[in-house]
């Protein structure tokens, strides 16, 4: 049997499924259609560690220069170019650290759990680039307590990748030396976030550090200088270590270079994990192209999208020729996030879709403050009463006040021709300390603006009771 | 016997070996406990924090934040069914309701054999393939109410033994660092020293 196709999805390799090739550049799949694309002797035949050989065999400030100039994009949500991060680290403070982001748990993101689970290796040499080029001198890598598969295979990689002296002390018989441990988490989603990500690893509840510093660069794990990389981001550098910035660069746009691992959910004719061109593909490449979703489901009507993750205000049929560039999305009134799409079609009660967001952030909420923790809660309760019939239309301006409490001022929407309605462009002002207050909203916000008659067919209209003595009503 | 065993304190010294603070070594070791309890015991969250160096209460402080561990026995199959949008959108409320009833038991209960949890999850990172489960963290996709079904006898007649270990136990390859490659917790730079290759030469 061809060892390159067929295998792929049965035993355990099950827990991976949901990627689907195409015929476009692979920076970080290109080892996905062999079923043991997580062993050591696989990794090695497809030019495993070579690029880890090429880093070593330069000065390390080259190293940090190549992935600068390849503007790396961090994939983890915020987008910000991993080699200018590496450079925000104070001079002279050593030791420093490296932690890898692989607690994947944004609703709808499905990415790092593959690359962990189908090439660890890449994900393993990746850290050790990493830590090379910016002097980090050890490495925690962060896995999802949930993802017992993806612990396993980085666990059984880490032990290959020691014992072949590819980790550890004096690598490949060089002065560079560094561990790689691997950490793994016991389920909360605000843990995700960098600064939660420290205090967890550090035997905290993970809660988000106040900020400033801003960036965990300067005080990080340990009070040290801390670089924290999502896993996806850390798995472009053995394939930019081989091939250079200008290959590199020469996929995708200037501003969007390389490609990105999007996951398409929902109401697609075939959901699934691709990695495709960044900054060129558009939106509607991937819910109706061929080589990607091949439109929604029973040949029905496109609703709604969340285009960057559930945190991601929505967008509509209208925004469908947005290419994946930051520059545009943003002014459209949305993010690109985590690289994670949910599509709603025209049979998708709208209310409800966005109570499973809201319900998800309240949850996760850590109450470290006020706005989020009562403001996430209060907005579940709302809207779960309008769902479930019971609301009266004082719940809409009840639920548009406690958003205002979470995020002043204009909230970031797509615009509508059928409602005559502009764009309000991304980012929004919060009140929070974290992204999770602001997310609860999101999805409210989105649904309330774009889909208004949905709600006012659902909720009772009644006069609101003057209150005219204490105690009234 | 919920202190942890021998074995499990050597694993535990040997994890807690590898952070600068032992302190990190926490959700690991708590992680061990419910592996060799079933869920995290008083008397395991006291042995941890002698092992670590803190308060038991700081370990208790630590361990409830977390959704994973449970300090009260559950069943022997905890199965979680996502609800957030991309599952509910591809029908996992008619999952977990055809869960409820098929177990008679309420999300969040267990049933009275001690065999069966359900809990109502949050997104698993597997969206593309909703509606989807994991049955102690290991993952089902694309479930309809007749594979949950099937899902539940295989379970309850001992057949997924092999693939599915009871509850606590997570990943079942650990990572083994051998002491002549490790680096060793803190780097053997003074404090505030550039490694060694940070000379602005070529390592190789
Ligand atoms: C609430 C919240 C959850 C997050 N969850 C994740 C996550 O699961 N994985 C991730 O890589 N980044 C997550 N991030 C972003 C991280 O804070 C951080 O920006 C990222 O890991 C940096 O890596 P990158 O620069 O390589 O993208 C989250 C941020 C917030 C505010
Ligand atoms: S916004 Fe919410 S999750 Fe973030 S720190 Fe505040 S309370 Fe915690
Ligand atoms: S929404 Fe269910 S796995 Fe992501």
């Amino acid at each position: 049997m061809d060892e390159r196709k067929g295998r792929a999805v049965t035993g355990t390799y099950a827990h991976a499924a949901g990627f689907i090739a195409g015929d476009r550049p692979k920076i970080v799949t290109s080892r996905f259609e062999y079923a043991d694309s997580h062993t050591l002797e696989r990794y090695l035949a497809t030019d495993g560690y070579k690029g880890l050989r090429a880093a070593l065999a330069r000065p390390a400030a080259d190293v940090h220069e190549e992935v600068k100039n390849a503007t790396v994009l961090g994939r983890g949500g915020a987008g910000f170019p991993a080699g200018t991060k590496w450079g925000l680290m104070p001079q002279g403070n050593f030791p420093r650290y490296l932690v890898v982001n692989g607690d994947e748990s944004e609703p709808g993101t499905y990415k790092d759990r593959l690359l962990m689970e189908r090439d660890p290796h890449q994900l393993i040499e990746g850290c050790l680039i990493a830590c090379y080029a910016a002097g980090l001198t050890r490495c925690f890598l962060y896995i999802r307590g949930e993802m017992a598969t993806a612990q396993e295979r980085v666990a059984a990689a880490l032990n290959e990748a020691y014992a072949a002296g590819y980790v550890g002390r004096n690598i490949l018989g060089s002065n560079f030396s560094v561990d790689i441990v691997l950490h793994w988490g016991a389920g909360a989603y605000v843990v995700g976030e960098e600064t939660a990500l420290i205090e967890s690893l550090e035997g905290n509840r993970g809660m988000p550090r106040l900020k400033p510093p801003y960036f965990p660069a300067a005080i990080g794990l340990y009070g040290q200088p801390t670089i924290v990389n999502n896993v996806e981001t850390l798995a472009n550098l053995p394939w930019l270590a081989r091939n250079g910035a200008e290959a590199y660069t020469a996929i995708g746009t200037k501003t969007s270079p390389g490609t990105r691992m999007v996951a398409v959910s929902g109401h697609v004719k075939r959901p699934g994990v691709y990695e495709i061109v960044n900054g060129t593909t558009t939106f509607r490449d991937l819910l109706y192209g061929d080589e990607f979703c091949q439109g929604i489901r029973n040949g029905n009507k496109l609703k709604a999208f969340v285009p960057g993750g559930g945190s991601a205000p929505w967008f509509l049929p209208d925004q469908l020729d947005l290419p994946f560039e930051a520059s545009q999305v943003g002014p459209a009134g949305s993010m690109l996030g985590s690289g994670a799409i949910m599509v709603m079609d025209e049979t998708t009660d709208i209310p409800h879709a966005a109570l499973t967001l809201t319900r998800f952030y309240a949850h996760e909420s850590c109450g470290k403050c006020t706005p989020c923790r009562e403001g996430g809660t209060w907005l579940e309760r709302i809207l779960t009463r309008i769902v479930e019939g019971n609301g009266t239309d004082a719940d809409l301006e009840q639920l548009i006040e406690v958003g205002t409490s979470i995020c002043p001022g204009d909230f970031p929407h797509a615009s509508s021709e059928r409602l005559g309605l502009g764009a309000v462009p991304f980012p929004y002002k919060m009140t929070t300390i974290c992204f999770v207050g602001p997310s609860a909203y999101a999805p409210v916000n989105s649904a309330l603006t774009l889909f208004p008659e949905e709600f006012a067919a659902r909720v009772t209209t009644r006069n609101r009771i003057p209150v005219t003595a204490v105690g009234g009503e | 016997m919920s202190r942890l065993t021998d074995t499990n304190v050597a694993i535990a010294n040997e994890i807690i070996a590898r952070y600068p603070r032992p302190k990190s070594a926490l959700i690991p070791l708590l992680h061990l406990s419910q592996e060799q309890n079933g869920y995290v015991t008083d008397a395991a969250m006291k042995h941890i924090a002698e092992l670590v160096g803190v308060t038991p209460a700081e370990v208790l402080g630590t361990a409830s934040f977390y959704e994973m561990f449970k300090f009260e026995p559950v069943g022997k199959y905890v199965i979680n069914i996502c609800g957030t949008m991309s599952c509910a959108l591809m029908g996992s409320e008619e999952l977990l309701h055809h869960a409820e009833h098929r177990l008679g038991i309420k999300a969040g209960g267990t049933t009275a054999d001690g065999l069966f949890t359900i809990e109502h999850a949050e997104c698993q990172a597997a969206c593309t393939e909703a509606p989807c489960l994991q049955v102690n963290y290991r993952y089902r996709f694309r479930m309809t109410p007749q594979q949950l079904d099937a899902l539940i006898d295989d379970l309850a007649a001992g057949k997924l033994a092999e693939e599915i270990p009871p509850h606590g136990t997570l990943a079942r390859v650990r990572q083994h660092i051998p002491a002549d490659r490790s680096v060793g917790a803190v780097p053997p730079e003074a404090p505030g020293q550039e490694p060694a290759w940070m000379n602005g030469k070529a390592a190789l």
